[in-house]
């Protein structure tokens, strides 16, 4: 029955697809649509084929007791691939920069910097960082709940969907259709995608969250809970626009001017602040504590800074509009709030440190616990980076210079990546059944190859960085500008070689574990016993 | 793991719960050091929002007991620096451009500040440098070929002015017409060879002689017999090697055939009278400036 519900809907989609792409105004919405007709076609026809047909006997053993891992295998891949992608696109743009010749003529509106560099943010944080996310939020609410995913394959459409969204907001920046907003640039059809599948992922997680056998919930699940619900509000606010056209993909902005900016950079901040925070610190508090077989340092601590950030984070966004039209108590409360916000960020950071303590002596042995400090270090450091940037005296300097872009990328190179890189190879095995790694000193060429490429790229944007603030506000006796700004991006040369060049590491870094978890996956034994707790329904 | 590392935490009980077969936790107290730095950052931020305009309230937010304001802050820079500059400024205003360069101080301000206006306003086209940009059409202003005049009252005049734009009616104008309209292509052909043989090029002689009498015709009004240009209507000079829209076969062909005229806007609307005095000193200093005839 439920597969006719099925066939009905995946062909009524279709159908209306195809009329859609017929009928677009502007060529991404064409393609988006033709997308769109072709995956409802395809699971159309999967489906036929499949009702009515005999299920095949589940055998001894059978997965479906015990823990669904399915999505979390596919959301491993996912992240490695999106991964490779990302940095790839960035090291392209980050040559860009420096040999502008690189803007190829014949693909130009097409590979040049403008419309790669979205590619790029978009790819790290949201498709590398959200698989991420994605798969270790299946994985760790199973495990601290004792409960299989709640819904059955709403899990599988939550992978899928979500792995669709990505591929829409990728072609559309090629194709032209972006709201200009900075890590918001979907246009609202996809928006409504992404807001679909979200809620059913919130769903799936809140449905395993209530049918848990553990009496209490583990502290990583509230880390990934503020997430999932926090991005669900952030996304719903900041893409509030009425369309167009229903068969285009341009829309007009609800709020206008300094609101829509005050709205974006809530937003903006957030997105930082609960997708690259809070549900990473989710993945620090399973990962580290299980990879250092420690307990936790302190559920006090825990308590206390959760609920300080989440409740600190959400005011931080003015920051981002020191100096501009927006009103000076907005960028004061905003100001304030960051600074407060230090303390409660290295809550986390204290929490994952001295976990490790009493495991120090795996630093030498362990190359996985060696990534996991230095993301956490990395942390730290960038959250008390951050507060110090929002001081409007020291904003007034670091603003619109490549600081910024040093900050974030010491913030997602080192704590997402390398946190994420350490999840990968703590699931590989597990997820896979393996006794082990396929190699540990690969894991540290890799451990040392991003460790190095990410302290270039820092290093080298912290000094093109304040290189560029001083020469943009250098005057002279009279109150003239001393430099012209095409004086500074020329000054800039040699500090954006070392930048790629970083670039270059870290990717290389990434391939040498896709490497690794491939033949871990191929060639590593595997696992005698398997203990693994089944959850009983 | 050694007694030692064990020390500290072994003694504080883990909260009891267990996860996934080993995931616990201790219950140790809040780091002294974080719990202090942490309540200082809210009393320094309590502080910081009286001191600063901070709390929205129902028609403005809390001014501050400081009166700080960032708006107020800049006018009050740009007006200290104004007020500095206004009497070296006056004397600008009123010096003859022609006599700047007979003062040092004066002079000086003028290459400074003219330097800074040409940097915010002229590079973006002509180039920080002040090179131009050929492939644009952007005039080179370090050279001696000007087009409408290189001395600094005709250089003040086309920065006041600009050139071919619909704003000012005392902007400078002229205009090329399309010779395509005019000549057949092979006559154009003609006629591109012939400006390749003034500018001394590699051309084909026989091309160049027929297109001779056509460029007495119809050029050598405004571009002169011998190609040597007339500044009164911004006709560039031919027989040099200084092109605007380039000097091979292709590009001279191209602009006879449909021309590119280019626009300047009129920065009498945007700059001060002492900014277009500043710049124009600036530009005539730059070392293709002429002295007035």
């Amino acid at each position: 029955m439920w597969n006719y519900v099925k066939i009905g809907v995946l062909g009524v989609i279709a159908v209306l697809a195809a009329i859609a792409a017929n009928f677009a105004r502007d060529l991404a919405y064409q393609v988006h649509m033709i997308i769109v007709m072709l995956v409802a076609g395809g699971l159309f026809l999967w489906t036929v084929r499949r009702t009515d047909e005999p299920l095949p006997a589940p055998s001894p053993g059978d997965p479906a007791a015990g823990y669904m891992d399915g999505p979390v295998r596919a959301g491993v891949i996912a992240t490695a691939f999106w991964g490779v992608v990302g940095f790839l696109v960035g090291v392209i743009i980050a040559f860009q920069l420096p040999f502008p010749a690189l803007n190829f003529e014949w693909a130009d509106g097409y590979l040049n910097f403008g419309k790669l560099r979205p590619l790029h943010t978009s790819a790290v944080i949201f498709a590398f960082g959200g698989n991420a996310l994605l798969m270790s939020t299946f994985y760790i609410v199973q495990r601290t709940s004792g409960a299989r995913l709640w819904g059955g394959n709403l899990a599988w459409f939550v992978f899928w969907g979500y792995q669709l969204f990505i591929v829409l907001a990728a072609t559309g920046y090629l194709l032209g259709s972006t709201q200009s907003k900075e890590y918001a640039e979907p246009e609202w059809h996809v928006d409504l995608w992404l807001t679909i599948v979200w809620v059913a992922f919130l769903a799936v997680f809140l449905g395993t969250i209530l049918k848990r056998r553990e009496p209490h919930i583990y502290v990583a699940n509230w880390f990934l809970l503020s997430f999932i619900v926090t991005v669900a509000m952030l996304h719903v606010v900041n893409n509030l626009v009425v369309p167009v056209s229903l068969l285009g993909s341009r829309s007009v902005e609800v709020f206008p001017g300094v609101q829509g900016a005050m709205v974006q950079w809530w937003y903006g901040h957030n997105a930082v602040g609960f997708f690259l925070t809070a549900g990473f610190l989710g993945m620090m508090y399973y990962f580290v504590p299980k990879q250092a077989e420690r307990p936790v340092f302190s559920y006090k601590l825990s308590i206390i800074h959760f609920w300080a950030l989440i409740f600190l984070y959400i005011w931080a966004g003015p920051h981002h509009l020191h100096y501009t039209a927006l009103p000076d108590w907005a960028s004061t409360l905003g100001m304030v709030f960051s600074v407060v916000l230090w303390m409660p960020s290295w809550g986390g950071m204290i929490n994952g440190l001295m976990t490790l303590s009493g495991a120090w002596d795996k630093l030498r042995t362990d190359p996985i616990i060696r990534m996991m400090v230095v993301s956490i270090g990395f942390y730290g450091m960038s959250t008390f980076e951050g507060p110090m940037m929002s001081i409007r005296a020291v904003n007034s300097l670091s603003h619109y210079t490549d600081w910024t872009i040093g900050h974030v990328h010491s913030g997602a190179l080192g704590w997402n990546g390398m946190i994420t890189f350490a999840a990968l190879y703590f699931l590989v095995p597990r997820l896979w059944n393996r006794e082990r790694l396929y190699s540990l000193s690969l894991v540290s060429w890799h451990f040392w190859l991003a460790t190095i490429g990410i302290v270039l790229y820092a290093s080298s944007m912290w000094v093109t960085g304040i290189m560029e603030g001083l020469m943009w506000r250098e005057v002279d006796a009279n109150g003239f500008l001393v430099n012209a700004f095409a004086d500074t991006v020329s000054a800039k040369f040699p500090m954006y070689v070392v930048r790629a060049l970083g670039g270059v590491l870290y990717l290389g870094g990434a391939l040498i574990m896709c490497w690794n978890l491939w033949m871990t996956v191929r060639a590593a034994p595997a696992r005698q016993a398997v203990p693994a707790a089944v959850a009983a329904e | 793991m050694t007694a030692e590392n064990r020390t500290p935490q072994e003694q504080i009980e883990t909260t009891g719960h267990v996860w996934d077969d080993d995931l616990r936790e201790y219950n140790n107290p809040l780091p002294r050091w974080w719990l202090w730095t942490f309540y200082l950052t809210i009393i320094w931020g309590i502080g910081y929002t009286i001191a600063y305009p901070a709390w929205p309230l129902i028609t403005q937010a809390t001014p501050g007991l400081l009166g700080y304001s960032t708006r107020a802050e800049v006018a009050a820079e740009i007006a200290r620096v104004q007020a500095a500059n206004a009497p070296i400024e006056q004397r600008l205003v009123e010096t003859e451009l022609t006599s700047v360069a007979a003062d040092p101080e004066l002079h000086q301000f003028a290459l400074n500040a003219g330097a800074a206006v040409f940097r915010t306003n002229c590079a973006q086209c002509h180039g920080a440098g002040a090179g131009g940009v050929q492939a644009s059409g952007y005039p080179n202003l370090l050279d001696d070929d000007w087009l409408w005049g290189g001395d600094i009252e005709a250089i003040a005049f086309t920065v006041r002015h600009g050139i071919r734009n619909a704003t000012d009616p005392d902007a400078r104008f002229s205009e090329m017409p399309a010779f395509a309209q005019v000549l057949s292509a092979d006559e154009i052909a003609q006629v591109t060879e012939h400006v390749l043989a003034l500018s001394g090029q590699e051309h084909d002689a026989a091309l160049a002689a027929q297109g001779a009498p056509l460029f007495l015709d119809n050029c050598a009004s405004c571009h002169g017999e011998a190609g040597e240009g007339m500044r009164d209507l911004g006709a560039p000079r031919l027989n040099d090697a200084i092109w605007l829209y380039g000097g091979s076969r292709e590009a001279i062909a191209a602009q006879i055939a449909a021309p590119r005229n280019g626009v300047m806007p009129n920065w009498g609307d945007r700059l001060s009278e002492a900014q277009i005095r500043a710049v124009a000193t600036y530009v005539h200093g730059l070392g293709g400036g002429e002295t007035l005839q």
